[in-house]
């Protein structure tokens, strides 16, 4: 237990540490690489909910694909040298993420949350407990069949952003 | 291992990048700021996918038999089409970027405000 706790917290840390440095760095290219270093401590996470799935998922796709393509959009827009500067809201931009945190947290400790472990005199906890143990399966029967018709709608989507965004970007050929 | 810290992580990621969306001026930075709080709400699914359950299983839970089990689980499907709307939002958003990039030779969020050219 101790181990896990160490690991939690390093990765908590880290991860709170490069999403500031995302942020507030001068240079948009080592934001993207602590971007990278969010998405994979927040996969470390994954893996302490049982969701070893979404955490796999997380890393290919967030860590590998979209990193990747903010990485290109910075490269074709040549900017880098004039860096990530300030606008003049600054005041309220830090004004509202503090009053909406403070808020989030008075709300999370003052929920009162049907948390798993305080299930009704322990009945249920060891068969709720069974279905954390291998949630992949579950989650391939839930994919294919529960929402079969959104995983379908999901494709769909991704096929018309790909369109989308080549038409977007392709070169217009009659000048203008 | 329990509920709240991982709620106060994901609270606390999705602050900064909202501060970042709120506060940077480079369209990319809003982007990626965009992200980090796509990325804390996941968080915050999974983790409510783990340890909390609706009203009518906490009274009683003999009620579980094995098809329901899986809706234990529903958290990580949201998950999962959360990371299928970012990656298409991202590829979108950064087409844009170079498209206006293209016609205004910046990256400032500033420009941005005519509809026409």
């Amino acid at each position: 237990m101790v181990f896990q706790e160490v690991i939690f917290w390093s990765l908590s840390v880290s991860g709170i540490i490069a999403a500031l440095g995302v942020v507030l760095l001068r240079d948009i290219f080592r934001a993207v690489l602590l971007l990278v270093v969010v998405f994979l401590t927040l996969a470390g996470q994954f893996f302490f909910l049982a969701a070893e799935f979404v955490g796999v998922v997380q890393i290919l796709i967030y860590a590998g694909a979209i990193s990747i393509l903010i990485i290109f959009a910075i490269m074709l827009t040549q900017n880098v040298q004039q860096g990530n500067l300030p606008n003049r809201l600054h005041i309220p931009a830090v004004l509202m993420p503090s009053l909406l945190l403070s808020a989030l947290i008075f709300v999370i400790f003052n929920t009162n949350w049907n948390l798993i472990d305080g299930l009704h005199n322990g009945l249920g906890v060891d068969i709720v407990n069974n279905v954390f143990d291998d949630t992949t399966f579950r989650l391939s029967k839930l994919l294919l069949q529960d929402y079969a018709l959104a995983f379908f709608a999901a494709g769909l989507l991704l096929l018309a952003s790909i369109i989308g965004a080549l038409s977007l970007v392709r070169e217009n050929k009659n000048g203008s | 291992m329990d509920l709240e810290r991982f709620l106060v992580l994901s609270a606390i990621i999705f602050s900064i990048g909202l501060y970042g969306a709120l506060s940077r001026r480079n369209i990319i930075t809003v982007l990626m700021s965009l992200e980090l709080m796509f990325t804390a709400v996941i968080l915050a699914a999974v983790a409510m996918s783990r340890f909390v359950v609706t009203k009518q299983v906490a009274i009683d839970p003999g009620s579980m038999t094995e098809p329901t089990l899986n809706t234990l689980l529903t958290g990580q499907i949201f998950a999962l089409f959360i990371i299928v709307v970012a990656a298409a939002e991202i590829a979108l958003g950064l087409g844009i970027v170079i498209a206006f990039y293209r016609s205004r030779e910046s990256v400032d969020i500033s420009h941005a405000n005519l509809m026409n050219r």
